[in-house]
């Protein structure tokens, strides 16, 4: 430690840290353009120069390291005036069109021009002149507006691992592009758009639509994968117009994939605004009080075993404890959440969650990823994965198809026999992770949504057990979830009752009602054809196609809902916008079903609601924590390991971009599957 | 005494003559008044009338849909939305002024980085409704293209001052 003074304030500082980490200690604020916590350093922009007492010029803090009783100045009259000149430099390239810029009112520049600008320039010359570059459809860029900070080079190649930007040239002939012209090939590329502190990196479908202080901003959680990264809506009306990250440094630090802050569009498309009830075979508009009589009429008579429930890929827990309380008042345990079938064991919760935290991943050493593509599965967790490897060595292997995951990763098979080898230790990795003081496994959903799903999840855990993933103050073992809705649906015990039927069973006729909850992730054909479908859900997807009556319910902005991420980590997402037309929140909508089924839900408020989860299951009360945990239990789910397959294992995600029924709603999204995965749509035409 | 004086000049009516030869002394005096609507006062450069949105010269529209006219407008008159255009430039899709709800400040005048959105000299454009007065995109252009050299006149003369 060493001793810095900051404008008279001592602080004591760690040595080595930088002259501008100890003005922040000390509450002073230093402006800056090309520094940024996260990224390395680069001290191009000149902008945070200080005056150091003995030193001949000014200094660039973010470069700088302290030294023993140093003595800073961040506001003499000395930086200020080569502040005003680093400024006035940096504006004669920059052109002056905040006025169409959508940077304007939330732009760095714009922010520190008020402090360190003139009122007028001295710059008679021409303005230098770049071209635009294309970097696909989601990041716009006017490069005539770059700094070249070179924030955005550092993060697609520190961050995001894709080393595809870069400057070109130097001086007034710098440029920053792709060198070949070509899309980012990132699935975190909007955070371009963030991290640019002026307006040469914008939001290509956001572009010119509003300005930042007309938006309501509303705090809420993702839910596009089971990350569950904190972000904040931006809303003007009724509509969803932007979606930024929070900071949240347990989940997502400060980043979010570009799926979730962009398949906002989809919000506006292909809504359910109206009940619909079938008729003749052919989908009617209806009136709640007919949606709801229909319903009514179908299940009067029917047994509770003949009812069945399946909940979606992006419900919230408040919904799941309805519709599982309704299921049980009428008699029915036939409850499943898993749509692909996987087969996970709720018996206990380290069975089905990301144990070690997305956070913990930077304190492990070791990491065996198990029928999964974390990089499409779940972009933020695969950030911390290369984090965690850019710090220092971390041995990574893969199971499963290959893929660039953007880290170092060695593939050591495709399938449950490399599992095996692994397992009576003929592999060399199983010594790797032997050896590793904290290892980790991470199993994806393509690893046991399969027939021998059982039996793979078993022996990922015997695995863990024998190699040391299982501690006292370290829990290895983890599974990666692409729902966000998952977590939340096992927590509350939403898997077949006893002599309940799981989601195969109901299929085939195994019902005569069965009620979707917002699920559209596995074949519709499955079902027989006399089951009287209910669909209840925001989008006009594969469930709505194939009901018989459907309720309009609510997207994540559109309510007040808890989600468990796949660390089972339960967060809030706060109501943003009301849904269009007749849709109504979803724990609403099945308490009003209650009531005309003649089984009314003990529970008429949200905070009853919530009361209800919190007895279910303790996790809901803690909101946004989640304790470290380690293992002392090693027995494992259900499920013989010695019954392997052979199939290799398909990661579920094949489209990173169109997973759900908002996304495949999206213009924006649609037009990414286009460029990103060409391949892909023409194989489905 | 005062009481006599007081009484005698009630009586004598000396105050209504008075009164009556300031009436006669005006009826002989030029007028002040107009014969309005066929005379009409000289106004300044700066009169805050009707609105108007101009264009170059080249007839592109000046607005840029930046909004800083929506933001500054205190009575929250305006109403713009945007998009990009077919060019790729930013232009608005929608541009409205409730003319009811609008104070006449003139803040939207000078918010305005490209001189698009004015306050012209016309002040007689009452309407038989209320709808009429809510004012979008055409009619605001047609505004524009039909006192464009008044305006562009009153922008040079009030030069000076800005």
């Amino acid at each position: 430690m060493v001793k810095v003074t900051v404008d008279g304030i001592v602080v004591e500082v760690p040595s080595g840290s930088t002259v501008l980490q100890a003005a922040e200690l000390a509450g002073r604020e230093i402006p800056r353009f090309c520094y940024h916590e996260r990224l390395s350093i680069a001290g191009n922009c000149r902008m945070c120069l200080v005056e150091v007492e003995k030193a001949p010029k000014p200094v660039a803090s973010c470069a700088y390291p302290v030294a023993d009783n140093m003595v800073v100045f961040t506001d003499s009259p000395m930086t200020r005036e080569a502040r005003r000149g680093v400024m006035e430099f940096l504006l004669i390239n920059h052109p002056l069109d905040c006025p169409i810029c959508d940077q304007g009112g939330e732009c760095d520049l714009q922010d520190q021009a008020v402090g360190y600008g003139r009122d007028h320039s001295r710059y008679a010359e021409n303005k230098r002149v770049v071209q635009d570059k294309n970097l696909g459809p989601l990041v716009k860029t006017v490069m005539t507006r770059c700094i070249q900070c070179t924030r955005c080079v550092r993060f697609a190649t520190e961050i995001a691992g894709v080393p595809e930007l870069g400057a070109t040239a130097r001086g007034e002939s710098m440029e920053i592009g792709t060198y070949v012209e070509h899309a980012l090939t990132s699935e975190l590329s909007g955070n371009l758009i963030d991290i640019c502190p002026v307006g040469a990196l914008t939001s290509k479908p956001y572009s010119f639509v509003t300005r930042p202080w007309e938006l309501k901003k509303t705090d809420s959680v993702d839910v596009m994968d089971a990350v569950g990264a904190s972000i904040r809506i931006d809303t003007r009306g009724a509509e969803v117009l932007r979606v930024l990250p929070r900071i949240n440094e347990d989940v997502n630090e400060e980043w979010l994939a570009d799926k979730s802050r962009f398949a906002i569009d989809g919000l506006k498309r292909r809504r359910l605004d109206t009940p619909w009830v079938r008729r003749d075979g052919k989908l009617r508009k209806a009136t709640w009080t007919e949606a709801f009589n229909a319903i009514a009429e179908k299940l009067h008579g029917v047994p509770g075993e003949r009812i069945g429930a399946i909940a979606g890929d992006l419900v919230d827990a408040e919904s799941v404890v309805a519709l599982k309380d309704l299921m049980g008042l009428l008699g029915s345990g036939n409850l499943d959440c898993r749509q692909d079938g996987a087969r996970i064991d709720g018996a206990r919760r380290d069975f089905y969650t990301f144990n070690t935290s997305i956070a913990g991943i930077e304190e492990a050493d070791a990491l065996l990823i198990v029928g999964s593509n974390p990089r499409r599965e779940a972009p933020l967790l695969n950030a911390r994965i290369r984090k965690r490897q850019v710090a220092g060595p971390f041995p990574v292997a893969v199971i499963g198809a290959p893929a660039e995951l953007t880290y170092d990763a060695t593939w050591i098979g495709d399938g449950p026999s490399t599992l095996t080898s692994l397992l009576d230790g003929s592999h060399e990795f199983a010594a790797v992770l032997r050896d590793a003081k904290r290892p980790m496994i991470i199993v994806g959903q393509g690893a046991i949504a399969r027939t021998d799903g059982a039996a793979v999840l078993a022996a990922c855990w015997k695995l863990a057990a024998q190699t040391g993933a299982l501690a006292p103050d370290w829990h290895g073992f983890n599974m990666l979830h692409i729902a966000a809705g998952r977590v939340g649906a096992l927590d509350l015990g939403f898997l077949p009752g006893p002599n309940g039927k799981n989601l195969d069973a109901m299929m085939g006729g195994g019902v005569d009602v069965l009620w979707l909850l917002a699920a559209d992730e596995f074949n519709m054909s499955r079902i027989g054809p006399q089951t009287f479908v209910v669909y209840q859900g925001h989008h006009g997807d594969a469930g709505a196609a194939r009901a018989d009556v459907i309720l309009p319910g609510a997207a994540y902005p559109e309510k007040n809902g808890t989600y468990v991420n796949t660390e089972g980590r339960a967060q809030r997402g706060l109501f943003a916008t009301f849904p269009p037309g007749d849709a109504r929140e979803d724990w609403k909508i099945l308490r009003a079903a209650s009531t005309v089924l003649g089984k009314p839900l003990p529970y008429d408020t949200l905070e009853a609601v919530r009361a209800r989860l919190e007895a279910a299951n303790p996790v809901f009360s803690r909101v946004g924590q989640l304790p470290r945990f380690g293992c002392s239990d090693h027995s494992g789910p259900a499920g013989d390991p010695a019954v392997l397959g052979e199939a290799p294992f398909v990661s579920p995600v094949s489209n990173y971009y169109q997973t759900d029924p908002i996304s495949r709603a999206s213009a924006t999204m649609a037009e990414c599957a286009a460029v990103y995965q060409p391949a892909l749509l023409i194989a489905a035409e | 005494m005062a009481f006599l004086d007081r009484t005698a000049r009630g009586f004598l009516l000396s105050e209504i003559f008075g009164g009556m030869a300031l009436t006669l002394r005006y009826f002989f005096k030029p007028k002040v008044t107009l014969n309005y609507p066929y005379e009409k006062n000289a106004i300044s450069p700066r009169f805050k009338g009707e609105h108007a949105l101009r264009r170059y010269p080249n007839g592109e529209e000046r607005c840029i849909a930046c909004k800083l006219c929506e933001a500054v407008c205190p009575a929250q008159a305006i109403t713009i939305e945007a998009e990009p255009r077919e060019d790729g430039s930013r232009r608005t899709t929608r541009f409205d002024i409730d003319m009811t709800k609008c104070i006449y400040c003139g803040l939207c005048e000078e918010a305005c980085p490209v001189d698009a959105i004015v306050e012209g000299p016309n002040f007689e454009f009452s309407t038989e409704t209320r709808e009429e007065l809510l004012y979008d995109k055409d009619k605001l252009l047609a505004n524009g293209d039909q006192w464009e050299p008044v305006l562009a006149r009153r922008l040079e003369l009030d030069a000076p001052y800005r």
